[in-house]
């Protein structure tokens, strides 16, 4: 789960980081109200989108009166800012905050936080280019991202942040500040089950102290049970509507831009699916896995999912079966046809305990099944009947 | 032979009395599988399934000399039952719960690690089996047969897909290893490359792997300088968008790395036989075999 620049900044300043001053508008007259409020000669106006890239696509302007920010801000909320971090329906634009002006400032720097996967420890990277990419640092100039690895056991310990300090180029009374900073982070970080944590740009102001101009925070949605006040800050609006239903009923879906609609129990498998379905010359239109119960509610919810996009054609559906058997399955799937009124072919791969009695049943329901044998048959079958139309 | 469980393995059940541990015991008992009994705290005393219910793992592994146990509790409990596990000298632990929060994992490994002697397989994983001997975890039981494929794979679904053609080509398989879709897996790819290397009934592998992470990247080059056994690859995620969690908590390609093209092509440098369609594990399987003059 991400959270909002403005939300991952309430929640940083709560662990002592400094951070640029803002204030969130959802209208023009309140970002009007804002400007006066930063009382400054300038303000930024950032929309509040789970995207980066805000900047190059329109999404972050200067201001140099109220009535400018109640222009740009009536300019930008309601609609949807397209990012190349977005699809090309972009991301609705529904606040936006008004910031303190703090620049030109002395220096950007970066630095950011994950859960490394090798190593299996939060990982802190750290970089004297601040305010770009930082993926492009990483590939362009490895040698400028210092990385620090933190032991769970201890935390992060002073010293670490020290050599952080002390590599960035700060001195005299930065180093006590940073390492309060990175500390704070370290803290939110581990309190917050963050998946991800980024300030970038990480300023050095004019009057030399440092300030959080953008922040990025990622959750770990396993995590969500025990932070009930972050889980809070959840924002449907930023989310695909179909993958947002799919989670309601505990169904992992994410939208592709294909026709054959898939259903398939177990994630591998289903990324495996949409693989073959390429291979054979179709084109996925999701992945969806149903879990290992593909009961008959579930299988329903499945189909309505899968056909509430209007380009799907056709659907495949791969279960291997496992310990539950075939013959439900098949049962819970001509149910879930008739009951979800599916007109286009379906396409069913059954595998495991009574896997014939299965294919059996789905050949003889007079609905417009069509069972398969293995993973290829099923691929080739429901590719030849998407030619077919 | 085999790796890490056998016939005489004992196993503890955490989580025992619950729906999935009743259910998923039951499955292991029939299939021949050492359950000694399991824990659920509080009910201690009690028999269920014809065994002995402890309420602490402690009590549980003095009373029944148990080498491994599986996990079956809810996610937000694991960290415990994990640390509960290895503090009662159980050396096998097998986590099939999903949900597990990362930082969690995080702590157990770090727990694991300090002990020394101590394997834990998953979370979020179908568990551990060879064929014909002992079963710890979800999987069917029925699909598999005792040979010479060890197989791993971070999916529960494709493991049997790999399984079920091992077994239709009448290769078998040693042992199977569901390492689990989570990011910080606790036995990863590398860790069953080296042992079914070590185990002589092992003649050949099947490595699984999907998008998110370096592990398949590492595993490559680890088997390059390590394995000597043939190995058959296979990765799950070329048509899967970037940014996107799909299914897994691991399996995500973000900030442009962990792409399947990217793992392909690891398995291409290290020299590694793979296949692009989940269809053909088996049948590639085969031809190396062929080709090396082992079939």
């Amino acid at each position: 789960m991400n959270l909002h620049e403005y939300q991952a900044k309430e929640l940083l300043a709560k662990y002592g980081l400094p951070v640029q001053q803002g204030i969130l508008a959802t209208n023009g007259e309140e970002a009007a109200a804002a400007f006066d409020q930063m009382g400054g000669k300038f303000a930024v106006i950032k929309a509040q989108v789970h995207a980066g890239g805000r900047g190059k696509a329109g999404g972050v302007k200067v201001v140099k009166s109220r009535e400018e920010a109640a222009t740009v801000a009536n300019g930008l909320i309601g609609k949807n800012l397209i990012t190349y971090q977005t699809d090309a329906n972009g991301q609705p634009v529904n606040s936006v905050l008004v910031c303190e002006d703090m620049y030109p400032v002395q220096r950007e720097l970066y630095l950011g936080a994950v859960v490394d996967r090798s190593s299996r420890r939060v990982t802190f990277m750290a970089s004297t280019e601040g305010g770009v990419e930082i993926e492009e640092v990483a590939h362009n100039t490895p040698e400028k991202i210092l990385k620090v690895t933190v032991d769970p056991l201890v935390g992060l310990l002073p010293f670490q942040a020290r050599d952080v300090a002390f590599a960035l180029g700060l001195e005299g009374k930065q180093i006590n500040e940073f390492v309060k900073l990175m500390t704070g982070a370290y803290q939110a970080f581990v309190e917050n089950d963050f998946a991800l944590f980024e300030i970038n740009p990480l300023a050095v102001r004019g009057d030399g102290s440092l300030a959080c101009v953008d922040a990025k925070i990622g959750i770990d949605s396993n995590a969500l049970y025990r932070l009930p006040a972050v889980a809070a800050l959840r924002d449907k609006s930023q989310e695909n509507e179909r993958e947002l239903k799919a989670s309601e009923f505990d169904l992992n879906y994410v939208a592709l831009e294909g026709n054959i609609g898939c259903m398939v129990n177990g994630a591998g498998l289903a990324m495996a699916t949409m693989d073959i379905i390429k291979l054979k010359g179709g084109q996925p239109a999701n992945f969806l896995d149903v879990g290992g119960g593909a009961t008959k509610e579930r299988v329903i919810e499945a189909f309505k999912l899968i056909l509430a996009d209007p380009s799907v054609k056709g659907v495949l559906i791969n279960i291997f079966g496992g310990i539950v058997r075939c013959d439900m399955i098949a049962e819970a799937i001509i149910a879930a046809v008739k009951e979800v009124n599916v007109t286009v072919p379906v396409v069913v791969r059954l595998e495991g305990n009574n896997a014939e009695l299965g294919a059996k049943l789905l050949d003889e329901s007079g609905l417009q099944l069509i069972s398969a044998q293995g993973l290829n048959d099923a691929a080739e079958k429901i590719v030849a009947q998407l030619a077919a139309v | 032979m085999s790796v890490l469980v056998n016939k005489n393995t004992k196993v503890l059940v955490q989580g025992f009395t619950g729906k999935n541990g009743t259910f998923h015991s039951e499955q292991a008992i029939a299939y021949g599988t050492q359950v000694v009994g399991g824990v659920t705290p509080g009910k201690g005393g009690s028999t269920h399934l014809n065994l002995p219910v402890f309420n602490t793992m402690k009590e549980a592994v003095r009373e029944t000399q148990a080498d491994a146990s599986v996990i079956y509790v809810p996610a937000p409990f694991v960290l415990d039952s994990i640390v509960e596990a290895v503090d009662a000298g159980i050396k096998l632990i097998v986590t099939i719960t999903e949900g597990v929060p990362t930082l969690d994992m995080l702590k157990a490994k770090r727990y694991i690690e300090q002990t020394g002697g101590v394997r834990l397989i998953g979370p979020n994983c179908p568990g551990i089996i060879t064929p014909g001997e002992c079963k710890i975890g979800i999987m069917p039981g029925h699909i598999h047969q005792p040979g010479k494929i060890g197989i791993v794979s971070r999916s529960g679904t494709l493991t049997y897909e790999a399984v079920a053609q091992t077994t239709a080509a009448g290769l078998g398989q040693s042992t199977c290893i569901g390492i689990g879709g989570d990011p910080i897996p606790g036995t990863s790819h590398i860790d069953a490359l080296e042992l079914f290397q070590n185990d002589p009934q092992t003649e050949a592998i099947i490595m699984i792997g999907e998008i998110g992470g370096t592990a398949e990247e590492e595993a490559a080059e680890y088997a390059k300088a390590h394995v000597t056994k043939p190995i058959v690859g296979y990765i799950a995620g070329v048509t899967a968008p970037k940014g996107k969690r799909m299914g897994h908590a691991g399996a995500i390609i973000s900030g442009g790395k962990g792409t399947a093209e990217e793992k392909f092509a690891a398995f291409e440098k290290a020299g590694i036989r793979y296949t692009r369609s989940p269809a053909e594990l088996g049948s590639t399987m085969v031809a190396l075999l062929k080709e090396k003059g082992m079939l």
